[in-house]
């Protein structure tokens, strides 16, 4: 198993970097472009959470991105000393709603949860991890 | 992301190209509320060349179409990527939004 590791000001302009580094990661695991695509989302909406609602707001702190490839899975550490933000307790959207009732502040989460293998978080000594974790399909 | 606008007799086509996340997401927002407060209310979002879509994406897409259809317009959408039609159906918008085949075909719906 390798380790890649990018640390980055959380900011709004850093999700590109980050998605093409998860996506570069993705491919050393040897993902097919589905399962890449699915990692770039995770982590995008994942970060995007840690910024909006863990820091509330750019510039208040960073995310360290560490991925792990081994030859059957990639899993994508995702790590910052924002207040705890549990991601796996926020309800997701009900389901098939009509426009009005169509709460796309609850997506984010719903795709992390959605495209991912395995989504574990836990708080530590100050620090939020969300581990993510995507396995090559059978195919792949 | 690059967006471009047309007036196509009565109907405004904003074609998207490029990235659409929460980095850009507020100028595609910000474009559609232009277009809505200019009274521009039959609007076709082409997103052929839009590699990546987030929410955030979404979000602005979802906040513009409950907005015109309000006053009585809409938001329909044509030939999404494979990675955005995806999106759309991960999140159930594709129910939500009349999405069609070519720009022409949703040009041509209003």
């Amino acid at each position: 198993m390798s380790e890649s590791r990018l640390i980055v000001p959380a900011r709004y302009d850093r999700i590109k970097q980050i998605c093409a580094f998860v996506v570069e990661a993705a491919e050393m695991a040897g993902l097919d472009d589905a399962a890449a695509f699915h990692c770039q989302l995770a982590v995008d909406e994942a970060c995007t959470n840690i910024i909006e609602h863990g820091y509330e707001g750019e510039d208040k702190g960073q995310i360290e991105i560490v991925c792990h490839t081994s030859p059957e899975l990639l899993k994508i550490d995702l790590r910052d000393q924002a207040p705890p933000f549990d991601v796996s307790q926020v309800p997701g959207p009900p389901p098939n709603p009509g426009l009005e009732d169509m709460r796309v502040g609850g997506l984010g989460v719903h795709f992390v949860k959605t495209v991912m293998d395995e989504v574990v978080y836990t708080h530590e000594n100050g620090t939020n991890s969300l581990l993510l974790v995507k396995r090559r399909s059978a195919a792949g | 992301m690059d967006i471009l606008t047309q007036q196509v007799k009565s109907v405004s086509v904003m074609t998207v190209k490029g990235r659409v996340d929460s980095a850009t997401a507020p100028d595609l927002e910000n474009a559609l509320k232009q277009l809505v407060e200019g009274d521009k209310t039959q609007i076709v979002l082409d997103l052929k060349d839009v590699e990546y879509m987030s929410s955030a994406g979404l979000r602005a897409m979802v906040s513009t179409l409950k907005a015109v259809k309000r006053i009585n317009g809409d938001l329909r959408l044509c030939t999404p990527s494979p990675r955005v039609a995806e999106v759309l159906r991960l999140a159930g918008l594709n129910s939500i939004f009349s999405i069609y085949p070519t720009q022409a075909d949703a040009v041509g719906s209003f």
